[in-house]
């Protein structure tokens, strides 16, 4: 087991709060330890994934709820003080919530829920997320009926200057444009982080690509980026 | 022409799954003192006659057969002339 520790955090209504627990502790070996959303202590976690589903039924709006459990005035202090923070869907609306990061998720463009493999193009490799894939484009698994990203023009420019875009969808080699794109999020935008790049939020479920029986291993990519530069951090 | 306004809400005895939610995230959010909260429709469209009484019939039929489901839901509306 490695010295990095991953805290998964359960909300009612997550359903892929297992999977990511199965992905990072089963499949890649990495500590993993579930975090109830009653409970405040984040188990001492080095990184803490906020997991995909329908947290509180997303009765309101999806993640607007969630973003009051308890455990979120932790994550939040915890990524406001540099912690690595990683939203799946569910989990990246509520980061836009909590304000952690910025803009809004609408329905999906053709008011269809969308689930499939996708391509995604990688913007920005200069983050702990992303800086050791050794690939250009990856594929990952879409499950969203929510996933229209939305910024206004004042943020979109601030997200492209400050490298705050990590994933945009694509063509398997890259090509960015509107076929492309599944849900008509605003610059076919996947996946943001924040100015400082320690909090990550993306609508595919890296944590569904990591098992090779699944045919793709592209997700447990972006777990071991963050995972070899911890380590390097910690032996630094 | 008329603009119809129609409010559709959970019978009161019903289980609103919805409310109770959200009510719990406003207690998570320290607010302490609302209860009863009830999730329900606002429905707006248009009418295109200027006969009251067929403009009223067709906005019933409209709420009765699609937008409630009156096993569960009560519906009010009000028609305004524009």
């Amino acid at each position: 087991m490695s010295k990095i520790k991953f805290g998964v955090v359960t909300f009612p209504g997550s359903n892929c709060d297992y999977d990511a627990f199965y992905a990072i502790n089963n499949v890649l070996g990495y500590k993993t330890e579930l975090i109830w959303h009653k409970d405040t202590d984040l188990k001492n976690s080095d990184v803490i994934v906020l997991p995909g589903g329908f947290s509180y039924g997303d009765y309101l709006r999806t993640g607007a709820i969630a973003r009051f459990s308890p455990i979120m005035d932790s994550v939040i202090d915890f990524a406001l003080k540099g912690g690595f923070v990683l939203g799946i869907c569910n989990g990246f609306q509520i980061l836009l919530e909590a304000g952690l990061l910025p803009g809004v998720m609408l329905k999906n463009e053709s008011l269809k829920f969308v689930c499939k493999n996708i391509y995604l193009k990688i913007i920005n490799r200069n983050t702990f997320f992303t800086n050791k894939l050794n690939k250009d484009v990856i594929k990952l698994p879409i499950k969203h009926g929510e996933g229209n990203y939305f910024a206004d023009e004042k943020t979109l420019n601030e997200l492209e200057e400050n490298d705050q875009i990590i994933f945009k969808y694509a063509s398997k080699y890259g090509e960015i444009s509107a076929k492309y794109n599944p849900n008509g999020s605003v610059k076919n935008i996947a996946g943001i982080s924040n100015r400082e790049k320690n909090i990550l939020g993306l609508m595919p479920h890296p944590e569904n690509a990591c098992d090779p029986i699944l045919g793709n291993t592209d997700g447990s990519l972006i777990f071991s980026s963050l995972v070899k530069n911890l380590l390097n951090l910690i032996e630094v | 022409m008329f603009i119809a306004k129609v409010i559709i809400k959970r019978r009161p005895t019903i289980l609103d799954p919805a409310g109770k939610a959200v009510e719990q995230g406003a207690k998570l959010l320290g607010i302490s003192n609302v209860s009863g909260t009830r999730i329900g429709k606002y429905i707006e469209f248009i009418v295109n006659t200027d006969d009251k009484s067929a403009a009223d019939n067709e906005v019933k039929i409209y709420c009765e057969k699609l937008l409630s489901n009156p096993i569960m839901e009560d519906f009010e509306y009000t028609l305004e002339e524009i």
